[in-house]
């Protein structure tokens, strides 16, 4: 292990760490606004919108995300509509998020008995609010793990985004072997990298996920 | 021009090579998911043992495994394992590696999770009724435990297939190559094929993927 080489290299992962982690986190918001409008479509069943969430996200939970990736970065140019590398990353992260978020909210609303939105009614609640003081909370609490665990995916999913030619970890590491043949100590540094970023993550998930089982209903 | 480009899929033996491409894939994945069911298994029953040791050990096993992205994983063996013992893989010979040691972490974790959900009073008529250790396992844990696991290990099957698409990055020839190929063998005939023969490539994997993925939730849903 070539500590020397480690540590003039380290500021380049930090930088594609800094990537990696900024298109991540936009990538998993915007999944997480997809997911949630499209459980809303579902659970208030509206017309037509609903078949088109539900061809959505069968669409996106049963196809790789680098064959979105390529569709997007060099299929859609020829239709005219040229995306740089970071949107690409972006959409084809929020697309594929989007439709397991849509799932993960869906088993929430589910849990929420039927009982607890009559109750609403009959309080004399609108529908808006019955969504937004009752079953919300509550579906929340119920998809939290899920969603959890969402995240950590779509944060592991970053890695393909160096097929599109974005400086990500991947691509920093491949380069490194590529030009000096320091094989080990560029994976130990992808490894690392990773490990720093994703192992926060996961023990977070895990804490809140711990917290939120006192947070049910009826305990 | 846009109305032309389709035929770039039917021209020659073009949409035979992307499936024959496709079939690398799932044949990667296949082999790797069957090695994983039987590694997976005994990953999960020896996870249920009281030995902390082994518990540990597993343990650590399966949350580095789990935690890492395949991608890394597929680089560690691919141009790790080559470099540090002169252990020369194929792309192939890795991806059915990496995806092994990746599906039995997944697997032996969803084992252990059907062994555990089982309530201890089954372990407890079992031995009430004077039947041996083995016998429990064989007439009585088994086949509650199957019944949970199933829809859980065909996702894991797709879920398989769908990251087998990343071994194209380590330089296997499978159907992201074959479309390469194609697109640029017509860059000049077909400026626009990339769209057709990635869009093809969306609905083939989509076409492999969602038929599975429907009998699993089928299989929970009868549960």
């Amino acid at each position: 292990m070539d500590t020397a080489f480690i540590s003039e290299y380290a500021p380049l992962y930090i930088e594609a760490a800094g990537v990696t982690l900024w298109l991540g986190s936009l990538g998993i918001l915007l999944a997480l606004a997809v997911g949630l409008f499209c459980s809303f479509i579902q659970y208030f069943r509206i017309p037509v919108l609903r078949y088109i969430a539900s061809a959505y996200i069968e669409l996106s939970r049963n196809t790789p995300l680098l064959v979105q990736l390529f569709f997007l970065y060099f299929g859609l140019p020829k239709l005219g509509i040229s995306l740089s590398s970071e949107v690409c990353a972006v959409v084809g992260l929020s697309f594929l998020g989007g439709g397991y978020m849509a799932e993960a909210f869906r088993s929430g609303f589910q849990a929420v008995e039927k009982g607890q939105m009559e109750a609403g009614l009959s309080l004399g609640l609108s529908s808006g609010q019955i969504m937004r003081y009752i079953v919300f909370p509550q579906a929340l609490s119920v998809s939290v793990p899920a969603l959890c665990a969402n995240v950590v995916f779509l944060l592991k999913e970053t890695s393909v985004f160096s097929a599109v030619a974005l400086a990500d970890l991947m691509y920093v590491a491949k380069d490194l072997i590529g030009l000096y043949y320091k094989t080990e100590e560029a994976l130990f540094m992808l490894v690392a990298a990773y490990l720093i970023i994703l192992l926060p993550v996961s023990v977070l998930a895990a804490a809140l996920e711990r917290r939120l089982r006192y947070a049910g209903f009826g305990n | 021009m846009q109305d032309l480009g389709i035929r770039v899929l039917f021209m020659g033996n073009n949409f035979l090579r992307l499936l024959l491409g496709l079939w690398i894939t799932i044949k990667i994945s296949l082999a790797a998911a069957g090695l994983s069911l039987v590694f997976g298994t005994f990953l999960g029953m020896v996870m249920t043992l009281e030995n902390s040791v082994v518990r540990a050990v597993s343990r650590v096993y399966l949350e580095f495994i789990r935690i890492m992205p395949q991608l890394v994983l597929l680089f560690l063996v691919y141009f790790g394992l080559t470099k540090a013992f002169g252990v020369n893989l194929s792309g192939q010979a890795s991806a059915v590696l990496v995806f092994t040691l990746w599906g039995t972490a997944e697997m032996g974790d969803l084992v252990r999770g059907a062994l555990v959900s089982i309530p201890r009073h089954q372990y407890e008529t079992g031995t009430a009724l004077g039947l041996g250790p083995l016998q429990i396992y064989w007439y009585v844990i088994i086949p509650q435990a199957v019944q949970r696991l199933l829809p859980l290990a065909i996702n894991l099957t797709t879920r398989m297939i769908k990251t087998t698409s990343l071994v194209v990055l380590i330089g296997v020839v499978e159907v992201m190559k074959a479309a390469q190929q194609i697109i640029e063998a017509n860059r000049y005939t077909v400026p626009d094929a990339a769209l057709w023969i990635y869009g093809a490539i969306f609905f083939l994997y989509f076409f492999v993927c969602w038929p599975i993925s429907l009998l699993a939730a089928r299989l929970e849903r009868a549960q």
